[in-house]
């Protein structure tokens, strides 16, 4: 049995006595009252930090966070409310874009939420880690230090701009592990669906564009679980319950690598737009493939002509990197950090001997090239044995779990 | 090192040209009895190989008939002499750019005498392409050959052949190689191939391997994208750039994501968080420098983390790296070597070869001559004809590197007989021969080094003094000696070319060396004189030590031993007295006190033997197969035996019964690896249960065997002939050791 470590924290106390196995506790539902009992209300309400509630993942590339909008305000409170209070209320749900690069992912919100005995709906958004210094700033004009509230904080960044918070903003951050604040979010928010719908889900036929269909999982034996976050880098997390899991390996070939590459190779300037440019290209102009070497597969070793042999390998010849155009590129760029990821999480998982991967993280953002190639490589090297399962929060999880920290939900 | 005539070819472009002459003399020797040829074809560099005979002189011992005993008189040497020709083995390779493979073709066509040739076998990517022409030119019907069935097969022969092939790279030290000690088991273990893309194998045996996993990410990765980023088309300048860069710019480290906070938080703000992190904005210029670096990071990390992530899934600590990709630049072995280290905490070792670059050319031969059954024999590698390691400093730009332009060459030697360990050795994996390891001890080094070099007119000397019926032996002796000098200069620059520097080493060379213009055995006549004088004293020597009580017969034994052992014409301080006082004698000998022929054997060794044979004990007496200065041949030691079985009848009884039992070990050095020992004599030791080992003189059991453990009892015994190493071990010149060692319980 592979050694597992207990989950600690840099800077929050290890959380309560795990439970093993299947049973999980349903912290809150989308739907209808919740068994909760009256007495357990109670004891929320005392305990249940004001509002606003926040949780924020500051990652190398993006900011992700995460509100809580009450709906259940009683006019009493409503009078109550302070004006600053209010304003941000309105301000993040009655946008859907904050200044030039921030963004409210609508089609994520979460509806009727009931948190620590308050319902309301979860609203995420997200803008780039270089406009942090704004977010800041903001903060500070939106006099935010004058509402007492506590900003749980997680990601890098958490620790990076700490400082800034603190002297410019006037606000205490209270920073979280950020594996802990993922594996939280990601059960957390598995155990409350989407809407009614499934959370977690997967591809049938990944390779082939007619068949393939994306169907809802059940995730309701999670563990041993392989979680694989593909930010700016990766970070892959062997799970074996909610609070014992180990970080397994990592690779610096992520998201960013994809975007950074992208930008350099085309000129490209936004995710989306190296996303629209690779949806476009070939990437077998530009990568060797088994069958440019040996004609057809290799039988020797059981290689498939269609594999890759050489990413970017014909980029060698002079002839060929004339041929190629920014499209293909891109789609090789996305075709190799993916392949490669791909790769190194089946070797972990053979090496753990787990067979369920879940890829969370933004570079999975509308990044449906990124999951069909995920779900078709791990069946495809483990011969059946690997699922790959996605989740359709993808990159909030770090945001939500420090949300939860604040809530001092378990 | 055998630099082809064009120089600077590196600008001569993809065209063949024909008008390149080659040196012949140095590159394709043995050319008129080659038999059997194998092709590897590569991106940018071809290797050939071919098997050949050697036909050199060697210098054989014969009895006289001693049927007339009594008309033996003083001045008659014991035995005859006759130089005869000999017929070795010898495989060939030779690495050269593509470009010079039509030269080459033609070259070989108009030189094949060996008309029973009619396959070639070929591997490589290139073989494809360049089928045709070689049909053509050589009338040659093309084999082709399956890749890595070649590579593998090659990297177990070198494993298994050549001492210290694998090393691993340390990038602080000097030198940057530290190579390692033949495993006895070379299975199982990994091998990387990073070429265009990686290919991961298992190798579990010698015919059985399996490709575990590979990935896209490899040399084509780093060479194609390069090419793109940075608009320079060759690779190795790629990897020039690359040296020169700062990947921080260009990479998103932990720092950038952490702030300061990494280091209370423990983590290293170096690592690289996300590869080209930072170039994903558009407001920013980035040097060609810092982006080759950036991705020469980003594909070794990638490697060693999937190399890493397949040794520990098959539980293998040992992983060998190959491809162009690696081929000895040291940038690459350094990213590759760090990666690993980073990834396997320690735990798994980045090793790479010699003579990598030859391991599919020699699969490929191997797998044409099937029939000859190579692998039953043990190969040893030709220092005289192979140009070792190359200089790789990172320092030198791809230009003067010189890589291209250079033929690049090794021989191996078929030896006669298979070698393999002593089975007396305590812990064969950990059995290092040699005592000081040059490459390591820059002081040493230079001592020895300049010692050679002041020691090779003698050598020359007595090499043409060896040969005064030859016309032309003044002339190879001068060929010697500016091929030995060469060899010692390039050692000088790149101690690391042929594995670990040792004394051992300097001393293999210098054989090889005379070897290969024909002086196989200068001492010859010298140990046929010294042999002669010696057994006319045997008697005597034999009768005063009977007179002597035990005691006193012990020390005279040893006395005796070592002061045989003083005549030693490769110790400089010992050829200086003898040649300059040739009365100098045993007696004298014995006074100077503090295994060679003639005084050591007759005279000190034999005796030894009997008084070990008279109380009962059975006796292996091992002496080397081929010559090596004046040490005691074979050969020459079944003569002596014969000789002194007829003067004493100790001896001859114990001969006839099988008491007494003279073999060879194997070795043609004046040093002895234990490793390398010839099956019969490691046969022997067990069929008999040897409980005690004796080692004697100072090549075996000073420069080499000084630290070796062994499983029995041992003794250790030599004169230091040397004032250096006297000093280094705390003596004086002609001090003794005789070190008596109980293995621990």
């Amino acid at each position: 049995e592979p050694l597992r470590r207990r989950a600690s924290s840099a800077s929050v106390p290890a959380v309560g006595a795990s439970v093993e196995g299947a049973r999980r506790d349903r912290l809150g539902s989308y739907s209808g009252p919740t068994s909760v009992s009256r007495q357990r209300v109670e004891s929320l309400r005392k305990k249940r930090p004001l509002f606003p509630w926040f949780g924020l993942d500051i990652g190398g590339t993006l900011v992700k966070l995460v509100y809580f909008e009450p709906k259940d305000i009683t006019a009493e409170e409503e009078e109550e409310e302070v004006e600053s209070l209010k304003s941000i209320r309105k301000y993040l749900t009655s946008n859907v874009a904050y200044g030039s690069t921030g963004i409210r992912d609508v089609h994520l919100e979460l509806k009727d939420l009931t948190l620590c005995g308050r319902k309301g709906n979860l609203h995420f958004i997200r803008f780039p880690t270089h406009d942090m210094p704004a977010f800041i700033q903001m903060g500070r004009d939106k006099n935010f230090s004058s509402l007492h509230t506590v900003f749980c904080a997680t990601g890098g960044g958490a620790y990076k701009f700490e400082q800034d918070f603190l002297t410019i903003g006037d606000l205490q951050l209270c920073k979280l592990d950020e594996l802990d604040c993922l594996i939280k979010g990601i059960l957390y928010i598995d155990s409350v669906g989407f809407n009614g719908r499934s959370q977690c889900y997967y591809f049938e036929n990944p390779a082939d564009s007619e068949k393939c269909q994306k169907l809802p999982f059940d995730l309701k034996n999670p563990y041993p679980l392989l979680l694989v976050n593909i930010g700016s880098g990766v970070s892959i997390l062997a799970v074996y319950s909610k609070d014992n899991y180990k970080r397994v390996t990592g690779t610096s070939l992520g998201g960013g690598t994809f975007f950074g590459l992208c930008c350099l190779l085309t000129g490209c300037t936004t995710f989306e737009e190296a996303l629209e440019m690779a949806s476009r290209g070939d990437s077998t102009k530009v990568d060797k493939l088994v069958r440019d070497i040996y004609g057809g597969d290799y039988e020797r070793f059981g290689l498939p002509g269609w594999a890759v042999a050489s990413s970017f390998g014909n980029m060698m010849s002079k002839e060929k990197r004339e041929a190629v155009s920014k499209e293909d590129l891109a789609r090789a760029t996305l075709i190799t950090i993916t392949n490669n990821i791909g790769s190194i999480a089946r070797m972990c998982a053979l090496n753990e001997n787990i067979n369920q991967v879940v890829f969370v993280g933004n570079f999975l953002r509308i990044n449906t090239i990124a999951m069909r190639l995920l779900a078709y490589a791990l069946d495809y090297w483990s011969k059946g044995q690997l699922k790959a399962l996605f989740s359709e929060h993808e990159g909030y999880f770090g945001a939500v779990g420090a949300l939860l920290e604040l809530l001092k939900i378990p | 090192m055998a630099e082809c005539g064009a120089s600077g070819s590196g600008s001569s472009g993809d065209s063949l040209d024909k008008s390149i002459t080659l040196p012949p003399d140095e590159i394709f020797r043995n050319l008129e009895n080659a038999k059997r040829f194998a092709i590897d074809i590569g991106g940018s560099l071809t290797k050939l190989a071919y098997y050949s005979t050697v036909q050199h002189k060697v210098a054989k011992v014969r009895s006289f008939d001693h049927s007339g005993k009594d008309t033996e008189r003083d001045h008659e040497p014991p035995y005859e002499i006759s130089v005869q020709e000999e017929i070795t083995a010898r495989l060939h390779f030779i690495k050269f750019e593509n470009t010079y493979i039509e030269a080459c073709l033609d070259f070989i066509k108009d030189h094949l005498v060996n008309t029973e040739t009619k396959v070639i076998q070929a591997t490589g990517g290139g073989a494809y392409k360049f089928k045709d022409l070689i049909e053509e030119k050589l009338r040659l019907k093309v084999d082709k050959e399956d890749v890595m069935t070649c590579l593998i097969k090659g990297c177990n022969f070198v494993l298994k052949n050549i001492p210290h092939e694998a090393f691993v790279y340390q990038k602080d030290s000097d030198p940057e190689f530290r190579f390692q000690t033949n495993h006895p088991h070379i299975f199982p273990y990994l091998l990387v191939n990073i070429g265009s893309g990686v290919s991961i194998v298992k190798v579990e045996t010698e015919d059985r391997f399996e490709w575990v996993g590979g990935s896209s990410i490899g040399g084509g990765t780093f060479w194609g994208l390069g090419a793109l980023l940075t608009k320079t088309k060759k690779f190795d300048e790629l990897l020039h750039l690359a040296s020169r860069g700062q990947h921080s710019n260009v990479d998103m480290l932990v720092r950038d994501v952490y702030g300061g906070a990494h280091q209370t938080l423990g983590l290293s703000g170096n690592l690289i968080a996300s590869s080209f992190g930072k170039s994903a904005t558009a407001d920013q210029e980035f040097s060609k420098e810092d982006m080759a670096k950036s991705l020469l990071h980003m594909i070794s990390n990638d490697i060693g983390q999937l190399a890493c992530l397949h040794a520990r899934l098959h539980s293998l600590d040992r992983v060998y790296f190959g491809g162009f990709f690696i081929r000895g630049h040291p940038v690459t072995m350094r990213t590759i070597t760090y990666s690993i280290n980073f990834f396997s905490k320690g735990e798994v070792q980045a090793l790479f070869l010699r003579h990598e670059g030859y391991l599919g050319a020699i699969g490929a031969f191997l797998k044409g001559a099937e029939q000859d059954n190579p692998n039953q024999y043990s190969w040893g590698e030709n220092y005289a004809g192979s140009s070792g390691l190359m200089s790789t400093s990172p320092e030198l730009g791809p230009a003067q590197r010189a890589r291209s332009g250079t033929f690049d060459l090794l021989e191996m030697d078929r030896l006669e007989r298979p070698l393999v360990n002593l089975p007396l050795l305590l812990d064969p994996p950990s059995y290092v021969p040699d005592t000081v390891d040059l490459t390591d001890d820059a002081l040493a080094r230079k001592y020895w080094l300049t010692c050679f070099e002041e020691a090779l007119d003698g050598v020359v000397k007595r090499a043409v003094a060896s040969q005064p019926d030859s016309v032309d032996a003044a002339e190879r002796a001068e060929k010697f000696r500016q091929k030995y000098w060469n060899k010692l200069q390039t050692l000088r620059q790149q101690p690391f070319a042929y594995g670990t520097l040792t004394v051992r080493s300097l001393l293999d060379t210098r054989e090889h060396c005379l070897n290969e213009f024909n002086f196989p055995d200068p001492y010859s006549k010298v140990k046929q004189r010294e042999n002669g004088v010696a057994l006319r004293c045997f008697p005597g020597v034999v009768r005063s030590l009977d007179t002597l009580g035990w005691e006193e017969r012990q020390l005279a034994l040893v006395k005796g031993l070592l002061a045989g052992n003083v005549f030693d014409w490769g110790a400089k301080a010992v050829s200086d007295v003898l040649e300059s006082d040739p009365y100098f004698g045993f007696e004298e000998a014995k006074r100077k006190l503090q295994d060679n022929s003639g005084i050591d054997i007759i005279l000190g060794v034999f005796p030894f033997v009997r008084e070990l044979l008279l109380r009962g004990t059975e006796v292996i007496l091992a002496c080397n197969s081929g010559p090596a200065l004046n040490d005691v041949t074979h050969g020459e030691s079944l003569i002596v035996a014969e000789r002194i079985a007829g003067m004493d009848p100790v001896v001859h009884s114990a001969l006839r019964e099988e008491r007494l039992l003279l073999v060879q070990t194997g070795s043609s050095s004046p040093c002895l690896d234990l490793s390398r020992l010839d099956k019969g004599l490691a046969a022997l030791v067990r069929e008999r249960g040897a409980d005690l080992v004796v080692i004697e003189g100072m090549g075996r059991a000073v420069h080499t065997n000084y630290h070796a453990a062994l499983c029995c009892e041992s003794l250790k015994l030599a004169v230091i002939k040397n004032a250096w190493l006297a000093e280094r071990l705390g003596g004086r010149l002609f001090s003794v050791i005789f070190k008596y060692e109980v293995p621990a319980e």
